[in-house]
């Protein structure tokens, strides 16, 4: 059960986020340019780390202002949390 | 030669005190070089270990468990065996599992317990309905067997569900297949490894694998804390840490590793005699042969390897279960934990080449896999030997994320425990 | 009353309140303030229950939570039966009535003890090795017997009437444990003015300090009972702490987020019990936690070490000061440490005969040792029990001298009569919590103990769960550990007495004179796993820790291994020379003490399972007798049936009428997103399959939506309200996260985008009216609004008043019948709905529910998302081709639309199904195959998405995907049914009024 720091709102309880996955992912400006394998490797492939993951967060509950965040998915660590657009904090 | 278990021989040890039975497997140093490697010695791995050995005469074959065999989600899930699958590939693979389970205990010479008490699917809705009776007619074509049971058949076949039409998603309707049924996790995999390591493959416990030696495209050995070994073939049957190991191999898998959590209560006399799952109000239980209810909760939504999930899952675990179960309510809670599962977006597993000569995975067995664990080491070792998928498992290739070809299990109501 | 174990002075309990209960269907007395366990033992009771495995006579064995044998179930009636509850934590009450468990026909006369018997052929993992054969007999047969013979109490049969109850709470410190410890953490604590909750398991405060001796502990001078009774009434009066009793934390989770379980009334009689909350669950946020959760006492491992009679030392003395209850008249003692002289001191101060004390050291100079040679006890030192005798209770044990090295006994054996032996092998420290938590333990060699280390959170341990002992160190590091924690300066000077001795010799495993093999020496009582168990899986290759807890099922019964987990990891590490450090320990698992369902359920239960949402018209539909149907959250009308009608005579009627004249159907629940900003329409070009720049303001547009693989995965009409403003319907189902994934979608990949985004869902009620008297109807209903077709076609939206109130009305269709959907101001959706029945009813309207609605919709073949789709159906799927836009750069699923499986020709395609006969109904979910076979398996091409009888063509319809179904118009295909196979044409997917005509009517 994280306490997660929602850059808008605060420290609240993990029950008012929802997980968004992978951060970063950028999508392809001009899919249709892509060959198959590139798009499936956008669409389907992931890194799922076990470490240090940069990951989108979205305060559902709350303001619903998606966020992204860097946790250590070894132990759930929360690193930082940081607004989208955003580069995270070392 | 492993002497035959048997009452027999329950006896006969009982002379000297039980002094004397043999070691169930060895426990080997690795050796410098291998035909095949198989990475990860949960049920899975061990299999496929074994039928390497047995169908197709690998002689040299070490399994590579970084803790203790089992110790992963063999040993961590709710042990539901059953082959109701939409979907034609999913039927072929999971059945193809189910009949290998039917004799597994004369096979391997361990009982397993595989008890055939059934698996019941309920209906809580229009949709449910539908798709479940979708699900029936397409087992039943696929040669699965499958009934529908309307209310009263629910209720005369596990009297205890709560069948009234008054709560809040009353039960409309179940699925049943007969031959599905449970079995002691446990024992699959120790079975497994006394049967593989009869036949001289080595299982060598607390190796952790450090990286995958590529020579371009192909596979060349494999570096381990006990030192590297040299191998052309490797099966990785990691689970929640595949991705882990394809990242040492430098490429990327379609997969999404989450908690998964399961509870049992304290051990009472016999009340459910069957399993019963529910995918509308998540929730599925069964008795194990000690008494426990043995329940099974959903997946939490983010990545993690911590092996625990939040307790808010647990409670709408339960939730459900009162829901359909009101005579549960004053019964404990005794134990809960977690496992790492490794999810497709398909919700369909991964026997597959990959791109990397001699580096194969099973993979993305999701919420869903023990049931499958002696087809999945079957076809593996298939896939494997020849360097080509079995016509079974030739629809689980990496390659349908490429193509669309996806086999999408859990759009079709089929709950993926 | 006779309680002939019961001193005639002494112990905290209640003299002047006699309790009665019943035992096994015979009434006995105890006090007020009694356990179970205490008033049996007063009564003279110690067999309670029978074994898991053997079904030996098994006796209470400790006071608490710890507890492995006393399980007992209380009997009240089916639906308030607790099993498996122990004895040393019920706490008496009038009317109470527990049976003994696991036992037939009775826990004196168990036939199940038959087992015993066999023990010898059926060691740890028998059941792997037999049962075999043949296959057939398992289930039935093998499996059949072992389940009846294993399981512990009965489960209730009929619902729970008791209520639960969830709390939250925040807090800066949490003190677990109530203990010296943790009284005086939170004595130090209280001060420092912060937000502080201390908990503990049990009734009474103060921990094993509460039932130690008097004469030989004193804190400042008081008795430990006065300085626990003073120190908690001291702390009573800060406001800034809350003190909870009868509170165990069950679980601690990632960022100090803990689960505690409250029990509230168990403890009363019933007629208290009434309207009361049983139990309570709380969800704790504690910025800080303090672990003060104290050890818990080791038994002795030795041949016949379980029979009923043989105690934990500190239990028997808990007895004694606390219950005044004697647990036996001839005492044995068997002790590897001082502690236990304490309880022989304590006996004998009672008057109680310590017939002798059995000691594996050689000596001891500790106070209370002297004490006991000063006062005439027989000492045997270096020495141990080899064997018990007694069935049903232990009347002699057997000892021997222990070699110099410990490893063997040696010497003659000699026997000591006795009613009692009172066992000691020290304490383990409790770090369950610390553990969960996901600290890091060390072993302490010396010691032999696993203490915690290194912790991850904002906590800290003190006092014995930190493997710290004697009561002056565990007060002092817990008052200056909770300064240092907490960053304050609240020190307080302490004079506290206590005995010296802290000598301690450890064996895990006791030499016997015995072949091993012929020695039943227990580690997990309640599992019946012994000494031999785990030679026998280690023997056998079963290396790990792990493994041997599995193979024997060690420390899996309901205790969780709190009695003997250390004594199985103690004679592994001594078996296979490993370190214990590094052997480690297995995994302690939440909860720490079982915890009922229903607390962990709380109010979330029967209506309160899930919320129910509910249209604003949804009384209406009740009081006109609609049938609800569950979408999701929502309860939608069905169908309204009417004089005893039948759903399918209902729905005919229901379909026929908004053909004939007109239908009025609620709405309301379909997904309703307004939407914004100047680049609006840009943004329903990139969400939707088909263009949205040229829709005129007032027109609507039917869209598609798609997943990124390109499958169907929303549908909806949206409307254009105004140059950048839109008002998108979802599906029912899907309204939640459609608007999750368009919010997504701008927040994070276009943020460039000028877009707004608001769920409008529950603020508009729907009211659509179809059929060809809805215009006529519609003028009646609203004004200001020229239904004429030139002012308002077919997919425009006008605005207008109905009376005083304003409603935006929009001419759509999903019934393919003229027809128009008013909007209104949700509560005023009733009273609209009203307007229309009444100015309706002249024409014949008929309201229609969710089922007619779909059997309209597929005689004009229109699809629902979910129905027709399921995640694996492309637009081109469904031959809509038409609405997906080949100009369009780019939008949602797009790019997979051109994937080779997704482009395949031969995909399965959405058709229209008749049946030769017309009156054949399919089913909806059979499969349809191509060629028939005699037996399965038969290829499956495709299967039945919906299927009706349509009272508007007078035969049945039925949709489907079919493999290249496009190509097969006019062929013919097969539906295998269970009892007969059904011949079906492939047609259109229209039905009706194909040129649309009616919706001009």
């Amino acid at each position: 059960m994280f306490l997660i720091k929602c850059p808008f709102c605060g420290e609240r309880d993990h029950s008012e986020f929802s997980y968004g996955g992978e951060a970063h992912l950028v999508r392809p400006k001009q899919p249709t340019e892509l060959s198959d394998d590139q798009w499936a490797e956008y669409l389907f492939m992931r890194k799922n780390i076990k470490g240090l993951q940069y990951e989108r967060w979205n305060h559902l509950h709350g303001c619903r202002r998606w966020f992204n965040m860097a946790r250590d998915t070894s132990n759930d660590k929360i690193h930082s949390v940081y607004k989208i657009g955003e580069k995270p904090s070392k | 030669m492993k002497k035959k278990y048997s009452i027999f021989a329950l006896i006969k040890n009982s002379l000297s005190y039980h002094e004397n039975w043999q070691k169930a497997w060895r426990n080997p140093e690795p050796k410098s070089k291998y035909d095949a490697v198989i990475i990860g010695g949960g049920g899975h791995g061990l299999a496929s270990a074994y039928y390497l050995a047995k169908e197709h005469n690998f002689k040299n074959i070490a399994v590579l468990e970084k803790g203790w065999i089992g110790g992963g989600n063999t040993g961590r899930n709710t042990t539901i065996i059953r082959s109701n699958y939409l979907w034609d590939a999913s039927a072929g693979l999971y059945d193809h599992a189910l009949k290998i389970w039917e004799n597994l205990s004369q096979e391997l010479n361990y009982n397993v317990m595989f008890s055939q008490r059934g698996v019941m699917n309920l209906a809580h809705n229009q949709h449910d309905v539908r798709e479940l009776k979708r699900r029936t007619h397409a087992n039943r074509l696929n040669g699965i067997d499958c009934e529908w049971l309307n209310v009263e058949q629910v209720k005369k076949f596990c009297p205890i569900i709560n069948c009234s039409p008054n709560i809040r998603y009353p039960v409309m309707g179940s699925t049943l297949q007969r031959r599905a049924g449970t079995a002691r996790h446990d024992a699959v995999a120790w079975g497994y490894a006394r049967g593989a390591d009869a036949m001289g493959v080595d299982i060598i416990q607390n190796c952790e694998v450090k990286g995958i030696k590529r020579n371009g495209d192909s596979v060349e050995g494999i570096e381990t804390t006990k030192g590297f070994i040299r191998t052309k073939k490797i099966g990785v049957v990691a689970a929640g840490h595949s991705s882990v190991i394809a990242n040492m191999a430098g490429i990327r898998l379609p997969l999404e590793s989450k908690p998964l959590q399961a509870l049992v209560s304290e051990p009472i006399k016999p009340i459910i005699d069957t399993v019963v799952m529910s995918n509308a109000v998540h929730a599925y239980v069964s008795q194990s042969d000690k008494g426990e209810l043995v329940i099974g909760a959903g997946t939490d939504a983010y990545i993690s390897y911590t092996q625990k999930g939040t307790h808010e899952i647990i409670e709408g675990t339960l939730k459900a279960i009162l829901e359909l179960y009101p005579i549960f309510s004053r019964l404990r809670m005794l134990r809960q934990w977690g496992g790492v599962v490794d999810i497709c977006p398909d919700a369909s597993p991964l026997i597959s080449k990959t791109s990397i000569k001699g580096l194969y995975f099973n993979c993305g067995w999701g919420t869903g896999g023990f049931k499958a664990t002696p087809g999945s080491g079957h076809l593996f070792a298939h896939t494997i030997a020849k360097d080509e998928p079995h016509a079974l498992n030739a629809s689980f290739n990496i390659n349908r994320f490429v193509s669309g070809d996806l086999v999408d299990e859990h759009g079709a109501a089929a709950v993926a425990h | 009353m006779s309680n002939k174990y019961r001193l005639s002075s002494g112990g905290e309990i209640n003299r002047s309140e006699i309790v009665s209960f019943k035992f096994n269907g015979k009434t006995l007395y105890g006090y007020k303030g009694d356990t179970l366990a205490s008033a049996l033992l007063a009564n003279g009771i110690h067999l309670v229950g029978r074994s898991f495995k053997y079904h030996r006579p098994r006796g209470i064995f400790s006071s608490g939570v710890e507890e492995p044998n006393a399980l007992v179930q209380i009997i009240k009636d089916q639906g308030k039966t607790d099993p498996n509850l122990r004895a040393t934590q019920i706490e008496i009450y009038e009317d109470l009535n527990v049976i003994s468990q696991n036992c037939w026909p009775s826990v004196n006369f168990d036939i199940g003890a038959i087992n015993n018997f066999f023990s010898r052929i059926i060691p740890a993992g028998f059941y792997y090795k037999t049962f075999m054969w043949p296959a057939s007999l398992w289930k039935n047969v093998y499996e059949y017997f072992i389940r009846k013979a294993a399981g512990l109490g009965k489960s209730p049969t009929k619902k729970d009437p008791d209520i639960y109850d969830h709390s939250y709470y925040h807090c800066e410190v949490l003190i677990v444990g109530a203990g010296p410890a943790g009284l005086m953490a939170a004595k130090t604590a209280a001060k420092s003015g912060k937000k502080i909750l201390l908990v503990d398991e049990r009734s009474s405060f103060g921990g094993n300090l509460n039932f130690s001796n008097k004469d030989y502990n004193k804190i400042n001078d008081q008795t430990p009972f006065d300085w626990i009774k003073k120190t908690y009434q001291d702390l009573e009066k800060n406001k800034n702490i809350k003190i909870l009793n009868r509170t165990s934390v069950a679980a601690y989770h990632n960022y100090n987020y803990l689960i505690m379980l409250q029990n509230l009334t168990d403890h009363l009689p019933d007629k208290d019990k009434k309207g009361k909350i049983r139990q309570r669950l709380w969800k704790i946020r504690a910025r800080k936690v303090i672990l003060a959760t104290g050890a818990i006492e080791r038994p002795m491992i030795f041949d016949c070490n379980d029979r009923p009679g043989i105690m934990l030392s500190s239990a028997v003395r808990k007895y004694v000061n606390t219950y005044g209850v004697k647990c036996g008249e001839n005492i044995t003692i068997f002790t590897n440490n001082d502690d236990a002289y304490e309880t022989a001191i304590t006996l004998h101060d009672k008057g109680v005969k310590i017939k002798a004390i059995i000691d594996i050291r050689d000596n001891s100079d500790g106070t209370l040792p002297k004490k006991c040679i000063d006062l005439g006890i027989k000492i045997h030192w270096k020495s141990t029990v080899v064997y018990t005798e007694g069935y049903k209770k232990i009347n002699k044990i057997h000892v021997m001298k222990l070699s110099k090295d410990n490893n063997n006994v040696v010497g003659n054996k000699f026997k000591i009569d006795c009613d009692l032996l009172c066992v000691s092998g020290g304490y383990t420290p409790a770090i369950h919590l610390f553990t969960q938590s996901g600290g890091k333990l060390e072993y302490n060699e010396q010691k032999h103990y696993f203490f915690p280390k290194k912790n991850t959170l904002n906590q800290i341990s003190v006092g014995s769960c930190n493997g710290t002992f004697g009561l002056k160190n565990i007060i002092s590091e817990a008052q200056e550990k909770t300064n240092e924690f907490l960053n304050i300066d609240q020190k307080e000077q302490f004079n506290v007495l206590e005995p010296k001795g802290e000598k301690f010799e450890n064996i895990w495993l006791l030499p016997t004179n015995k072949v091993s093999g012929k020695t039943k020496s227990f580690v997990d009582y309640q599992n019946d796993s012994t000494s031999n168990d785990i030679k026998l899986a280690l023997r056998e290759g079963f290396k790990s820790i792990e493994h041997v807890k599995r193979y024997t099922t060690t420390g899996m019964a309901t205790d969780q291994g709190k009695i003997g987990n250390m004594h199985a990891l103690g004679i592994v590490s001594e078996i296979t020379n490993t370190k214990l450090g590094e052997l480690g320990t297995t995994t302690f698992r939440p909860p720490y003490s079982p915890i009922t369902f229903g607390a962990l359920v709380g109010r979330n239960v029967g209506q309160f399972f899930d919320i129910t949402r509910k249209t604003p018209m949804h009384d209406w539909h009740e009081k006109n007798n609609a049938k609800f149907e569950d979408v999701g959250q929502w309860k939608r009308a069905w169908y309204y049936p009417s004089n005893n009608e039948s759903m399918y005579d209902a729905v005919q009627r229901e379909s026929k009428a908004a053909r004939t004249k007109a239908g009025i159907l609620d709405a309301s629940t379909l997904g309703k997103i307004d939407i914004q900003g100047s680049d609006a329409s840009e943004f329903l070009n990139r969400v939707y399959t088909n263009a949205w720049s040229k829709l005129a303001i007032g027109k609507c547009r039917y869209g598609l939506m798609l997943n990124e693989d390109g499958m169907v995965y929303d549908d909806g009409v949206t409307t254009r309200l105004g140059e950048n403003h839109y008002i998108m319907t979802t599906t029912t189902g899907g309204a939640a996260t459609v608007m999750g994934k368009l919010e997504d979608f701008l927040q994070t990949e276009w943020p460039e985008l000028k877009v707004y985004l608001t769920s409008v869902t529950d603020h508009f009620a729907t009211v659509s009216v179809c059929g060809p008297y809805s215009k006529k109807i519609l003028e009646k209903v609203t004004q200001n609004i020229d239904y004429s077709d030139i002012n308002f076609p077919h997919m425009s939206f006008k605005d207008g008043l109905i009376d005083k109130i304003k409603c935006r009305v929009m001419r759509i269709s999903f019934t393919g019948e003229l027809s128009y959907e008013i909007n209104v101001q949700a509560n005023y959706g009733q009273s609209v709905w009203e307007k229309c029945m009444k100015a309706g009813k002249d024409f014949g309207i008929t309201p229609y529910g969710t089922e007619a609605m779909h059997l309209l919709r597929a005689e004009k073949g229109f699809i629902i998302v979910g129905q027709e789709t399921d995640g694996t159906v492309t637009p081109v799927d469904l031959q809509m081709d038409w609405i997906v836009s080949k100009k369009k750069y780019d939008f949602i699923g797009k790019r997979s639309l051109y994937r080779s499986d997704t482009m395949r020709e031969d995909r399965k395609q959405y058709v229209g199904l008749l049946t030769n006969d017309p009156k054949e109904i399919l089913e909806e979910g059979a499969q349809i195959v191509a060629e028939v076979k005699n037996m399965p398996p038969m290829d499956m091409v495709g299967h039945v998405t919906s299927s009706y009888y349509s009272p508007n063509l007078n035969k049945s319809i039925a949709l489907a995907v079919v493999k290249n179904g496009k190509k097969l118009k006019g062929k013919k295909l097969y539906v295998p049914m269970p009892n007969k196979t059904i011949e079906v044409t492939v047609s259109d997917t229209i039905f009706l009024d194909k040129e649309g005509k009616r919706l001009n009517a």
